[in-house]
This record gives C-alpha cells, structure tokens and sequence, in this order.
C-alpha cells in the first residue's frame, strides 16, 4: 500500500504538541487505527483544522479548510462523498477514492482546536495534488464533481483500483474484475481487445476478420501499427502502457537509418589505404633492384665488361624464378585487400618494411660505392651480387610470414566476450596478438556468432520497472535543507526496501505471457506458411509441353512470391512485431526471401528459419563499402601485447562488447603404458551350499 | 560385526548345538551356508558390515534340525566344532560342517539382536 503523508513544519508540529489542547499522541498517522477504535471519532468530521483563521464547528457542518484522508478507510467516508458543499483537497482521484493519509485526532480535541491561533503552510503537499492556495481550492467546490487530474505521484496507483466508478465513458468491463489473478499486462490487453470489439461492434458485423495486405515496396510496419495505437486513444489516460514495440520502433528504425547514412555520405577515407599503398611501392622498388643491378652496367658501361658464360646464365636462370616465386608468393600473401584499419602502426609489419627498406638501400649504396662508380668489370661479381639480393629478399618474405601469419596461429590466450546490452557472450582461443589485432580477430567473430543487436529487447519492462519508484514522496521535517538529498535517497530506498515488493511476480507472470504469446504467433505462422506453400509447385519441362486441360498461369519465382505472399503477411508481421524484430525485416526482404526459397526448393521450414531464430549480425548487413565504425576503450596501449587480466572493449553507438584476457592453462600431460595383456578379469563369486 | 584385522575379534555369542538328522546315508543339518573369504562380501544380503566375509546362515529348513536347535537366518557363525569359521573359504566352511563321523556340530553363532539384548540387561542392571 502506497501512501503520501505531508510532515508538519517542526515548530507547527511542536506548536501542536505542546499545546494544551491536543496532544500530540492522539494523532495518528497513516494505517493507523481504522476510526472502529474510538467511537468519538465516529461521529462527525474528524479533520485536523489547523488554521486559525476561521473557527471550526465540531459537529460536521461546515468544512474545515485542510483535511488529509486516509483511503484506508472507505467507509468512514464514504457517506460524505454525495454532500458537494465538502470538498477536500482534490486527491488524485476523485474524493470518493482519497489517496491522502488521515491525521485523526479525536473529535473531542477538535473543539481544543479552536483555540489554536497557529496557521499552517500548505507547502509540501504530494506531488498528486496541485499546489493551490487553500482559497483557490475552495473555489473550486461546486466544479469538484468528477476532477481526474494527470495521475502523478503516488496517487497513480491508486488512480487504478477504482476504476469502475471512474471511468463511466468506458463501460468495457464485461465481467472481468480487475483484482483478478492475471497480470497487469494481461489484463491490459483483455481491455485493449475489449475495447477492440466494442468499437468494431459499431462498425461492422461481429466476426467479420478484415485482413489489410499490403501492397509490396511498402515498410512492414506502416500505418497499421500506428492506427492500432490510436484506436485505443482514449482509454490511456490514466493506465500506463507497455507500447513497447510499434512506436519505439519506428523511430529507432529512422535513427539507424540516419546513421546509417551519414556513415556511407562520409568521403572515402584515404587513410585506409595509406599503408598497402606504402608497402607496395616499397616491394616493387625492392623488386625492381636487383634486375636494375643486372641492366645497369650493361647499359653504362658494356664494352669494357668481362664476358661471362655459361655460369652466368645458370645464374640469370636461378635469378628469374627467385624473382618469379618471390612475386607470386607477395601476391598471395600481402596483396589482399586490408579488412580493418588499425588505430595504432601495424607493429609488424612497420618493422618488416623499415627492414626491407634498409636492407634495399644498404645494397644500393654498396653497389653505387663499389659497382657504378669504378665502373665495376666483373660482371659475373654483379650477377652474384644481384642473386644474393634475392636471395636476402626471400629471406624476409619468411620473416614476413612467420610474423604476420603464423605466430599468432597457436593459442594461448582464452578471450571471454560479452555484449553489454544484453549479456550475450562467448569465448575465443587466441594467440599472441597486440590488442588491436586482438580486437579485429573477436570483430570477425562477432559478426558470425552473436545474435544480431536488438535494441527493442530490454531487460524490464517499464511498467515493472516504475513501479518502483512511483508511490513514495519523503518530505523532510527539518527547516535546515543541508542533507536533504542524502537523508531522503536513503530513507526512500530503506522503505522501499521494507515495502513488500511484488514486481517480481509481475515479472515473472508478463514473462510467462509473453512467451505464451510468441508461441501462439509462432504456431500461426507456421501454419500460414505452409499453407501458402501448398499453393504453388514447380512446374516441370514435360508438363508444360502437355497441353493442359485448364492452363495454369505460369509465373517467374517473383510473382509466385508475391502470389503467395498474401495469406501469410497478416501472420508474418504479427509474429515479427511480438518478436521485435519488425525492424530488420522489410516487406520487400521478406519477398526477396520467399522468391529465394522458392527458387531454389525450399520447405516452409527453411523459409521461416530466417525469422524464427534472430540469426548472427552478418545476415543482417548491408553490402555497403564504407565499413562498420567500432571505437577500442582500453587502458593500455594498443599496440602492447595480450596478457593476463587485460580489459578493453570495443564500442558501437548504441553497445559495446567487453573482452576479458585470461591465459590457457598450462598442460601437463603425463604418460601411462598399459600392457594390452593386462586386461584380465574374473566372476564374482556368491556361492551358498546347504548342509 | 566388523573387525580390525590384526585385533581380536570380540562378539556376543550364542552356543547352539545340532543334532545331525540322517537321511538315507547322508547327515543333514537343514540350513544353507554362505560366504567365506573366496567370496564376494557385498552381496551378502545378512552382514551388516559388507566386507565381513564370514559364514552365515542363508537358508533353514523349516522343521529341521538347524531351526529345532534355535538356529536362526542371518547368523554368522564364529566357530563349528572348535573350528574357526572367520577366516575360511567356503568350501572348507562347508567341509567343517558336513564331517561325516561327527553326529552333533556345535555352533557358535552371533547376531545383532543378541548384542541389543545384552545391552539391555547391561543396562538394566548395572552391576553386571
């Protein structure tokens, strides 16, 4: 039970307390006793006036300016709810129903009253009730009637129980009572169909299905899901709703959608090919030289070389598929296109071209000393020369290889990656990596074996969720504002805590209905989709060449799609929105999908696999050149090695995936011969003999 | 009834003495034997302890000799005739027993209940 309860001022409150007339333990707070207690209090109004303006009439006649109700006692107010000359504050429901506490001091007191001169403030009231000056309020009599303000506070709640004297305009409640065991939610969509019914009772025949097929090219969720919402228009005023999907959705769809372009607007990056544009100039300078060694003197200074046989010519030979195999093999290795951009410099490979470009240059400025300039003649000298620059540059290629390629092929450290969002994890052997090659190893992973992100899943449902912090205002007794905050972040979660807390049930029982609810989808659709896929089969060479007796219509697998698509739109998008996963599935998708399956012979089955199961992040991508932007968050520096109990994590806009390094443990493998002869066994045995 | 081997075995017993009953040319006692030190003591379905792997007494023959002496299902026999029983295979258990020039084989047998009921006079009376 949520209560409000409005502290007096500390010397109002002492004020009271002290004064002769009233003492202060007979006031009582709220959930106190009943009013069956003490018969005086029976009688009459019971209100605490607490002005001093005007005198009070013990006997109930006229109304007292300031009056807290306790709702806990119906009864004792309820003969007063006809009489319009009484008015209490407006509670957030209408007076019938009071959401306020009652201070109840015994109406014997109430003629002591009289004689306090002491006025109180009526600031700190609940949130429910608006903060008026006692004379606008008592203006307002005549008007109060049925007042129905915004439902805030703590009076929301309440705002619910009474429901059936409130909300005359919507006689929906066919015999479903709302304290009734189902959940809120449950009992939210028993409205929702009610209403539903009711409304379409006007319109057309009771039983009368209408089925809207949309025309392709259109979104999936178009105006429907918003003309579901505002049909109900008028009954969600003072209900929260869980609209969860159909809203949210769209605007959540647009948003990535703007994202999505902005990334694909942006220029082409250059920076992205920088360093294979580096790399190659430097393996084709590198490859260019030792064939510019061999022409070189030949062009500068032919005559006056020595002539060189046989022996150079096997060297040409074994120099021509060096520089063949070292040329394949660049190709296969380096000259794929780059799949990430690394923040940092590649280690690695940095080191291999600043070792290439060193060892090239080293050779040049040898061969330009003591080659070019004395004219160097022995030209076999060169040839060997220019086979050992090859020979070197093969070298490196390994060096390259084993650096880039191999070494992190054995495993040693285990990654533990988990999505933020939602919790989904897994784990990765790796080897010895930096961090940022560490984390374009997991962002390959991701996109293949997490679940696709969806943003319309949340953990709890608001309505559970605010539940908890509606329905407690604490409002401090002190003038001294000094602690406020703390004192009362902390009071309210300690009566929070003491409060007895039923969102669990809530939760509990909106789960169990909401797989009931996908199951149910689920079970239509397949059915729909069966039953579409009875409609069509293919047609055969043969049977086309047989002159049919009734010709059929022969189609292409687009308008078979299109023509099947029909009977199973309603129970596809139904599904889909139950699921949340309307975003990722346009219709145009979805046929393209159909006529794929068709196409190639697929069973229903595996045509819905697609949609009943959220599948990786990659079949939801867009072949867009741009690629996808992730930012690393990690403390050390990304270019330093994985090791134990390194965090970092990599973010997207709206998630991120938190990876944990733990090394493989150390395996210790012992060894255990058993003799294949040792394996003997015998009978056990239970022998029992009489005597 | 479990031992610590190595430790004396210390049991309440009971002396039963049976009048071997000829049949034909055989002498019988009416009761079954099993157990023995050859044996599996776990499917000894009498022992409380299931690594005992003493004699005990299977089956008796209703009205027979064995059961007329107050021989009873269950019990662990602890010495025939002198003859230690604790120890043996079954065959030489079964050899003790079925002596062909003894008439009478005098039996020590134990069983749970007897030491309950010594427990109980113990306790009743404490000087004892």
């Amino acid at each position: 039970m949520t209560s409000n309860y409005a502290f007096l001022s500390n010397e109002e409150f002492n004020a009271l307390r002290w004064s002769s007339t009233v003492s202060w333990t007979q006031f009582v707070p709220w959930g106190g006793t009943r009013g069956g207690a003490d018969p005086e209090r029976r009688r009459g109004p019971t209100e605490l006036r607490l002005s001093g303006r005007e005198k009070v009439e013990s006997e109930g006649g006229k109304i007292p300016e300031w009056t807290i109700w306790n709702k806990s006692d119906p009864h004792h107010l309820s003969p007063r709810c006809d009489s319009p000359t009484h008015h209490p504050l407006p509670a957030p429901s209408p007076p019938c129903s009071p959401a306020s506490p009652l201070l109840r001091p015994p109406s014997s007191s109430a003629s002591k009253i009289d004689s306090l001169r002491s006025k109180v403030d009526l600031l700190k009231l609940p949130l429910a009730l608006s903060a008026k000056s006692i004379s606008e309020r008592k203006s307002q009599l005549g008007g109060a009637g049925e007042r129905r303000s915004a439902g805030g506070g703590g009076g929301a709640r309440t705002a619910r129980s009474p429901p059936t004297r409130d909300m005359d305009n919507e006689s929906q409640y066919s015999g479903y009572s709302y304290k009734s065991s189902h959940s809120r939610s449950s009992r939210k969509h028993r409205d929702r169909r009610e209403r539903h019914r009711s409304k379409s009772r006007d319109s057309s025949s009771r039983g009368d299905k209408s089925v809207t097929i949309q025309t392709p090219g259109e979104p999936l969720l178009d105006a429907e899901s918003t003309r579901g919402d505002d049909r109900d228009d008028n009954w969600g005023e003072t209900t929260t709703v869980v609209t969860g999907t159909s809203e949210h959705s769209i605007s959540n769809e647009d948003l990535t959608r703007v994202t999505k372009d902005l990334e694909e607007s942006t220029p082409l990056e250059c920076k992205r090919f920088i360093g294979p544009a580096l790399g190659g100039c430097l393996s084709f300078f590198a490859l260019i030289t030792p064939l510019a060694f061999l022409i070189l003197p030949q062009v500068l200074w032919r005559d006056a070389l020595k002539p060189c046989g046989t022996p150079c010519e096997g060297l040409y030979v074994s120099l021509a598929f060096k520089l063949l195999v070292l040329l394949i093999s660049s190709w296969a290795l380096f000259l794929r296109p780059p799949r990430a951009t690394l923040p940092r410099f590649f280690v690695f490979r940095c080191l291999l071209m600043v070792l290439v470009f060193l060892f090239v240059a080293s050779y040049w400025l040898f061969y330009g000393v003591r080659v070019l300039e004395p004219k160097e003649e022995d030209y076999r000298g060169i040839v060997e020369y220019a086979a050992s620059l090859v020979d070197a540059l093969l070298f490196i290629q390994y060096l390259a290889l084993v650096l880039l390629e191999v070494r992190h092929l054995q495993p040693a450290f285990c990654l533990k990656v988990v999505r933020s969002t939602d919790g989904a994890s897994k784990f990765y052997n790796v080897g010895h990596l930096s961090i940022q090659r560490a984390a374009v190893w997991v962002l390959d992973r991701y996109y293949n074996d997490f679940s696709v992100y969806n943003p319309a899943v949340v953990n709890l449902p608001k309505s559970i969720l605010s539940k908890k912090m509606t329905g407690f205002k604490v409002y401090s007794l002190d003038e001294n504002t000094t602690n406020n905050s703390t004192g009362q972040s902390r009071a309210m979660i300690a009566a929070a805590a003491r409060r007895r807390d039923n969102s669990h049930n809530e939760y509990y029982y909106e789960e169990a209905e909401m797989e009931r609810r996908i199951r149910k989808r689920k079970a239509r659709l397949v059915v729909a989709v069966e039953e579409a896929f009875t409609h069509i089969k293919r047609l055969h060479e043969d049977e086309a060449a047989a002159s049919p007796k009734h010709p059929r219509e022969v189609m292409d697998p687009r308008e078979a799609a299109q023509a099947i698509f029909a009977p199973m739109a309603r129970a596809m998008q139904k599904y889909l929105r139950t699921t949340r996963q309307q975003a990722f599935h346009s219709m145009e998708s979805i046929l393209t999908h159909l006529q794929f399956c068709i196409t190639h012979n697929m069973t229903p089955k595996a045509f819905l696999e697609r949609y009943l199961t959220p599948g990786p992040t990659m079949q939801y991508q867009q072949q867009s050149g741009r690629g996808r932007q992730w930012t690393l968050v990690s403390e050390d520096p990304v270019i330093s090695g994985l090791r134990q109990g390194l965090v970092f994590s990599l973010r997207r806009l709206d998630f991120s995936l938190v990876v944990t390094v733990t090394p493989l443990p150390f395996l210790r493998l012992g060894e255990e011969f058993i003799d294949p002869k040792s394996h003997k066994f015998v009978m056990r045995l239970q022998s029992e003999t009489s005597v | 009834m479990s031992f610590v081997p190595g430790q004396p075995v210390t049991a309440v017993v009971q002396r039963i003495e049976i009048q071997k009953l000829r049949e034909g040319e055989n002498l019988i006692l009416g009761f079954s034997i099993g157990g023995g030190i050859d044996q599996d003591p776990g499917q000894n379905p009498f022992s409380e302890d299931k690594s005992d792997k003493g004699i005990y007494v299977t089956r008796i023959t209703p009205g027979g000799p064995a059961e007329v002496a107050g021989l009873r299902i269950g019990d662990k026999i602890m010495q025939v005739n002198g003859w230690d029983m604790t120890m043996v295979t079954h065959d030489q258990a079964r050899k003790k027993l079925t002596k062909k020039r003894e008439d009478v084989v005098r039996l020590l047998i134990t069983r749970k209940s007897l030491e309950e009921a010594v427990k109980h006079s113990k306790g009743s009376h404490p000087r004892q």
